[in-house]
């Protein structure tokens, strides 16, 4: 058993590392996936060929459960659009977690059961794989919109606190042979599920990106430490670049919020009510045929989507007016801050749906630069990415997040809903500057009316 | 002992792969580091080709069916939005 399924989690190993590499640039990308797909595959069958002889009936059994779970994925992964994507990432996410705590679970019902250290492995591998399913159960009903409503109580961080000295003491239980073993197991694990609950419960729907992240780590941390526990190389090696990366991630998305991970975590935003009186100047409005002849004869426009663009499904209307803007050779560009979206890159992927080219689309390191010298900057259905407040007023409670500096271009036209604030709650004085112009109405339709207008000059 | 070692490298190879990609490509990176764990699958046949007791083959089988759930839903959103990336240049030069 030993030498070939070594050989072939060797072979898996590389594979599903250099396909992760290879989705490091967008035209190798899907090439990417597909390796790391063969990779998956020869772990699979060295492990399944390589491994413990099994009767036909529990081989087929096996198969059984591949053909439901696998099915079932496949049929909802096949049809979901991409504005959900983080939905599906959060549910694979919770299920790679739960698989993960179960293999524990099934390992300490067993008789031969792991002593000593990998005991230790085993309690951390289901308190993480549990608290990973939890709360990827959560995110997955709060990027539904489900759940829009953070939950919130006195003392939360303290009932937290409680619920992880119970579990550090039933795995020191087991640890210690105290207590009935399977009854200290099934606790196990359903405390920690809970605490992934609750510890998603109170986080904000503009938290979800970091906290997406953070799930994603977790059960690349859970999955690695049960391949230490079973002693699988394959486990170990996949896993843990997946816990790295998505710690990585996360770390990425807290800087890009201003946030550190601790206070996403235990101090959630919209406690701080911010109106700081610095946005409450005059809005003025732009009527259609202005906007429409402002864009079409700027020589540089960036467009800078935030999530209420996906919200209206507008993509597909804004990507028809960029490429009318192109042929009468507006220079367009889209800014993307890391953020927007619920998700890290999500905004990217629903432009890339859209049919817009990579090639357009600018990070926030690239784009600020360029924004004194922009004709238009259009802001569609984004509001905190674009505060100025953050940058220079400290009395913000957005002070210090990295914003794009659509306020700093010649004139900016922002495509708003309403009169409302952003997701925290915070006014934005972008939209009464002396160079910003509105235009309300839902940015689908709005979208649409430019196309007209730009399309009749 | 020695698995210790390789949980060390793997935890930079993965720092470090990850650093060089861009934001552009998160949401995908992420659905597919998604489908990298999904390697839990082979842990969970592991397990229930060897477990004894009706309890434990039970959980390995439910195992079985989140894992491959995870694999291949992995798998199909991460190609699905990776298909949709294109380059501007590229198509520009098929015109020519």
């Amino acid at each position: 058993m030993i030498e070939g399924g070594l050989v072939a989690d060797l072979i898996a190993c590389a594979l599903l590392i250099g396909g992760v590499k290879a989705m490091s640039h967008p035209r190798h990308a899907r090439r990417g996936i597909f390796i790391a797909g063969v990779g998956m595959l020869v772990a699979i069958l060295g492990n399944a060929i390589f491994g413990p002889t099994v009767t036909g009936m529990r081989a087929a059994l096996a198969l059984a459960a591949i053909a439901l779970g696998g099915g079932l994925a496949w049929y909802e992964s096949r049809r979901v659009a991409m504005t959900a994507m983080p939905q599906m990432v959060a549910l694979f996410n919770g299920l790679g977690g739960g698989a993960a705590a179960l293999i524990v679970v099934t390992r300490l019902f067993e008789p031969g059961r792991p002593a000593g250290p990998f005991l230790v492995l085993g309690c951390l591998a289901l308190a993480i794989g549990g608290l990973s399913f939890g709360g990827s159960g959560v995110a997955l009903i709060k990027l539904a919109g489900r759940w829009s409503k953070p939950l919130r109580f006195r003392f939360q961080n303290g009932v937290h606190a409680v619920l992880v000295l119970v579990i550090l003491g039933l795995g020191t239980g087991l640890l210690l042979h105290v207590g009935p073993r399977s009854g200290f197991v099934v606790l196990l694990a359903i405390l920690s599920v809970l605490l992934g609950v609750g510890a998603a419960a109170p986080i904000g729907g503009a938290d979800m990106p970091v906290v997406i992240s953070l799930y994603n780590a977790l059960t690349g941390v859970a999955v690695g430490v049960d391949g230490l526990m079973l002693g699988n190389p394959a486990l170990i090696v996949a896993g843990t670049v997946v816990g790295a990366s998505g710690i990585l991630l996360t770390r990425l998305m807290a800087r890009a919020m201003n946030r550190s991970l601790g206070q996403v975590l235990f101090a959630h935003f919209g406690e701080v009510s911010g109106v700081d009186g610095s946005g409450s100047g005059t809005f003025k409005e732009m009527d259609l045929a202005d906007a429409a002849v402002t864009l079409a004869y700027a020589r540089r426009v960036r467009v800078v989507p935030g999530y209420g663009l996906a919200t209206a499904q507008a993509q597909h209307k804004l990507a028809e007016l960029t490429e009318l803007l192109r042929q009468r050779n507006v220079e367009v560009r889209f800014a993307i801050h890391p953020v927007a979206g619920r998700m890290p890159g999500h905004m990217n992927v629903l432009l890339a749906e859209a049919g817009v080219p990579y090639d357009l689309v600018q990070d926030l390191e690239e784009a600020n630069p360029e924004f004194p010298q922009i004709d238009v900057a259009l802001v569609i259905g984004a509001n905190d990415v674009v505060n100025p407040g953050a940058r220079n007023n400290p009395s913000s409670p957005l002070y210090g997040m990295p914003v794009l500096d659509a306020d700093r271009a010649r004139r900016t036209l922002v495509i708003k809903r309403g009169r409302g604030t952003g997701f925290a709650g915070v006014e934005n004085p972008l939209f009464s500057a002396e160079s910003t112009y509105l235009l309300y109405g839902d940015a689908k339709a709005v979208l649409g009316q430019l196309v007209g207008a730009v399309k009749s000059l | 002992m020695n698995d210790a070692f390789v949980l060390l490298l793997a935890a930079f190879t993965g720092y470090e792969i990850i650093s060089r990609v861009p934001a552009l490509l998160h949401t995908p990176l992420m659905s597919g580091t998604n489908f990298i764990h999904g390697i839990i699958l082979v842990g969970s046949l592991l397990l229930f080709f060897t477990a004894q007791g009706s309890t434990a083959q039970v959980l390995a089988w439910i195992g079985i069916v989140l894992a491959s759930a995870n694999v291949v839903g992995g798998f199909v959103t991460t190609e699905r939005m990776l298909a949709l990336f294109r380059s501007g240049r590229q198509e520009e030069a098929h015109d020519d």
